[in-house]
């Protein structure tokens, strides 16, 4: 397969995943403001935070309020990391692959495209919010149902999953990241009721609810629901489950060794590491957090060496500057 | 809505593919003729719009590049085939050969000794001033002394019924992969018609492309290693690299997909490390091939391309180079060029031509604007011509102008009664002017033509421009055997 190849398809999954994630985030912050009374803290600021795009928003609107923090995050094609933005470089990166990717992925990914840009020209309202969430969702959910039933188990798939478990991982530790910083009481007097719900949206936001609940079997609580998103080998969204796939995927690819020994330090890490004095500790957590998303930078850097291109071609210049 | 009456379509003044004359078809028409006299005008429009979803769902798309935006257009398609008999093609398939035969002769001629040049045959001022003529290639011998490899040549019919070859396209021609679609589509849409059995299959193409490609492999015995490059996706013709490569089971690469390593060997970048490449099919202009040689600042290209090709460590298809018979006015010597190097008499008619470099042509060219065709030496596409009968003064006096300043680098024919077929305008069949764009592919054995070609269609009525950038749509073209 060539590398250039195999980093599109790479990053076709990476903008995939990171449009759906986007359109859960913000589907889950709308559905819990609606419960919160004025007082609270958390509002949609965070939404920005969570994107690290702070300086550009700010360049571009005058206050964070609800309808300007939507159209950045779903509509703004000045903004790469929107909505309309990730499925547009999805769809460049998908272009460019036809012809080794099913063809109804195509289709499906191409109609998702210009049903958003139609809404781009719309605009978003508060009421048409929830369809156009709920129809980004379910149109990424498709193409990864396409692609599982009908793309053979070769290389392409195993660079689709190294960008989707990688781009996963890498938003479930944002959300916890910036709801935590909202979320952890700074002192026990801090403590509001609505700490409660607020941990529930935290599992909504990644659709581990229902599963949390299942598998944890207690009340919600922060320590617990720390340990479900970060530690947990089954959810398919935590982050210890996305990098047990990404090591398992490498497995397929020559030269994996350096690249997979990098994931197999991480996990323990990441699994020994004690949620209980970080669900107390919100600094603590934020500092590991940030060490996690520095490890999957190094970690997309080391893919990126090692099969697209840039290895080979580093060689055979050095190679011709010696002749 | 009333069924199609052959005795109303008005095809008069034109010699027409299908009808020979008021309601009577040619004898290999007849069988096309009386189906869709069956038909009425709503059965017709349901049959092209079934074309118009088989073209959908199948992703039949050319690519428009407008205001920065990249647009899909649906491959605009008519249903109406065209259709030549076997003996007649059969003859045309000969002329073809013979042709190309000859122009690969004279390119290696001309790359080599330039005997034709001495001789006295070709004149020496007209390869002086040819733009595609590369000096970075003479001398240089490539497989099997084959140049052009892969020849579209466009093919008109004038009023009294004659072929004539109008051009020969002998450096990126595209095309073919709407050659094969047009007849997937018609298949699907005219079913009943292919079950006699009287019409010539054409898809050996890319298995006939493979073979060829592989054997110019400077590896022979091994598995060759064959790719496309392609300039990328902006390209007007990404459709058909794209399908190709699928066709073929070949990957499709961009410049930056290969290197040229110290010792002349092009390999490609893939997730296993480095592989070594034998063959390219490029579809990349000579002059974005390789930056060491040719623009340094293309990065369509590959750093020591040419190195590699020049040391016969890889292949490349067509040679760069092959374009310098690919020019309007050395067109006007292809009938001296086949009796010089094959002693033999064209069996392909060539379009009359008038240089504007030799004196009595330039002045009567200059006298009659108004009738004939003018063509600039290397342009492709159909851009920059004028068609006298449809020019304003203006026009006139601009090309004038630049023949005066420049006589070269221009040609003028005839301007031809381009034959015309049935084509579906709203829900009547209508005359429309057509050409044929064959394909003819040299190996090292054998050269194989396809079988009809692409039958390109100006949709507008009376136009004589039938390319696709400029309006124009395609049919699919049946080689019918009446025994």
């Amino acid at each position: 397969m060539l590398s250039r190849v195999a980093e599109n398809i790479y990053w076709l999954a990476r903008y995939l995943e990171r449009a759906e994630d986007t359109a859960r985030l913000i589907n889950v912050t709308s559905n819990l403001l609606l419960d919160f009374p004025r007082t609270t803290r958390l509002d949609w600021d965070s939404l920005v935070t969570i994107t690290g795009a702070e300086a550009l928003f700010d360049e571009h609107y005058e206050t964070r309020n609800a309808d300007n923090v939507l159209n950045f995050l779903c509509v703004d094609l000045n903004y790469s990391g929107s909505i309309i933005s990730s499925l547009e470089s999805a769809r460049e990166n998908l272009r460019t692959t036809r012809d080794i990717m099913p063809r109804e992925v195509w289709e499906e990914l191409n109609t998702l495209y210009l049903d958003t840009l139609k809404q781009v020209e719309a605009g978003i309202t508060s009421r048409k919010r929830d369809a156009f969430m709920k129809r980004v969702i379910r149109s990424c959910q498709a193409i990864n149902g396409l692609i599982e039933g009908s793309l053979s188990h070769t290389q392409v798939h195993t660079f689709l999953m190294l960008g989707r478990n990688l781009e996963r991982a890498d938003m479930t530790t944002r959300i916890i990241d910036v709801r935590s910083a909202n979320l952890l009481p700074r002192s026990p007097d801090d403590l509001t009721p609505f700490e409660n719900l607020q941990w529930m949206s935290v599992l909504k936001s990644l659709t581990g609810y229902q599963m949390y609940r299942q598998q944890v079997r207690l009340r919600v609580r922060g320590p617990d629901v720390l340990r479900f998103l970060l530690q947990d080998e089954f959810f398919p969204r935590a982050v210890a489950s996305c990098l047990g796939q990404l090591s398992f995927e490498l497995e397929d690819l020559p030269r994996h060794e350096e690249v997979q020994a990098q994931v197999d330090d991480l996990l323990p890490r990441l699994v020994n590491a004690n949620m209980e004095k970080m669900a107390h500790t919100p600094d603590l957590l934020h500092d590991f957090v940030d060490d996690l998303q520095i490890s999957f930078n190094e970690l997309h850097e080391a893919i990126a060496d090692h099969y697209f291109s840039g290895e080979y071609r580093g060689q055979s210049q050095s190679q011709s500057s010696v002749a | 809505m009333s069924k199609i009456n052959w005795s109303e379509y008005a095809c008069k003044g034109f010699y027409d593919e299908l009808i020979a004359q008021p309601g009577v078809p040619h004898p290999a028409a007849k069988m096309l003729c009386d189906y869709l006299a069956e038909l009425g005008g709503r059965e017709l429009a349901e049959l092209k719009n079934a074309s118009e979803v088989a073209i959908q769902v199948m992703g039949i798309t050319f690519t428009v590049y407008s205001e920065g935006n990249m647009i899909d257009r649906a491959w605009p398609f008519d249903i109406v085939p065209r259709i030549i008999p076997l003996d007649e093609w059969q003859r045309t398939e000969a002329g073809l050969k013979q042709r190309v035969e000859a122009l690969n002769m004279f390119i290696n001629d001309l790359y080599h000794d330039q005997k034709i040049i001495k001789d006295k045959v070709f004149p020496a001022e007209v390869l002086a001033h040819s733009a595609n003529f590369r000096k970075q290639c003479v001398g240089i011998n490539p497989p099997n002394n084959i140049w052009a490899h892969i020849c579209g040549s466009d093919l008109v019919r004038d009023k009294d019924g004659t072929l004539y070859v109008l051009e020969d396209n002998l450096r990126v021609p595209s095309g073919v992969s709407y050659m094969l679609e047009n007849r997937n589509v018609t298949k699907r849409i005219l079913p009943e018609l292919f079950a006699t059995g009287k019409i010539q299959p054409v898809d050996d193409y890319t298995g006939q492309l493979y073979d060829m490609l592989a054997s110019m492999s400077p590896r022979p015995g091994d598995d060759p290693q064959i790719v496309i490059l392609t300039p990328g996706i902006y390209n007007s013709a990404y459709f058909e690299h794209s399908y190709l490569a699928q066709q073929m089971g070949v990957e499709l690469v961009e410049g930056s997909d290969l290197v040229v390593d110290d010792n002349d060997v092009v390999h490609m970048l893939t997730v296993n490390g480095l592989k070594r490449v034998d063959v390219i099919y490029r579809r990349v202009d000579d002059l974005f091939l390789d930056p060491e040689v040719f623009h340094p600042d293309s990065a369509l290209g590959v750093p020591g391309l040419m190195r590699a090709w020049r040391s016969g460590k890889v292949a490349l298809v067509n040679a760069p180079g092959a374009g310098v018979a690919d020019d309007k006015v050395v067109y006007a010597f292809v009938p001296e060029i086949i009796r010089y190097y094959l002693d033999q008499e064209p069996l392909l008619a060539n379009v009359p031509s008038y240089l504007c470099m030799r004196e009595d042509d330039r002045r009567y060219v200059l006298d009659h604007l108004h009738e004939l065709v003018v063509k600039p030496a290397n342009e492709s596409g159909g851009y920059g011509m004028l068609v006298g009968p449809h020019s304003t003064k203006k026009e006139r006096d601009t090309f004038a102008k630049l023949i005066e300043a420049n006589p070269r680098n221009y040609m003028a024919q005839p301007t031809l009664k381009l034959s015309t077929t049935p084509t579906l305008i709203d829900d009547q069949l209508e005359p429309r002017h057509v050409d044929l764009r064959p394909f003819i592919l040299s190996g090292k054995d054998s050269t194989y033509v396809t079988t009809g070609g692409l039958t390109r269609v100006a949709l507008t009525r009376g136009s004589l421009v039938v390319n696709s950038s400029q309006g124009g749509g395609s049919k699919d073209t049946w080689i019918v055997d009446l025994n």
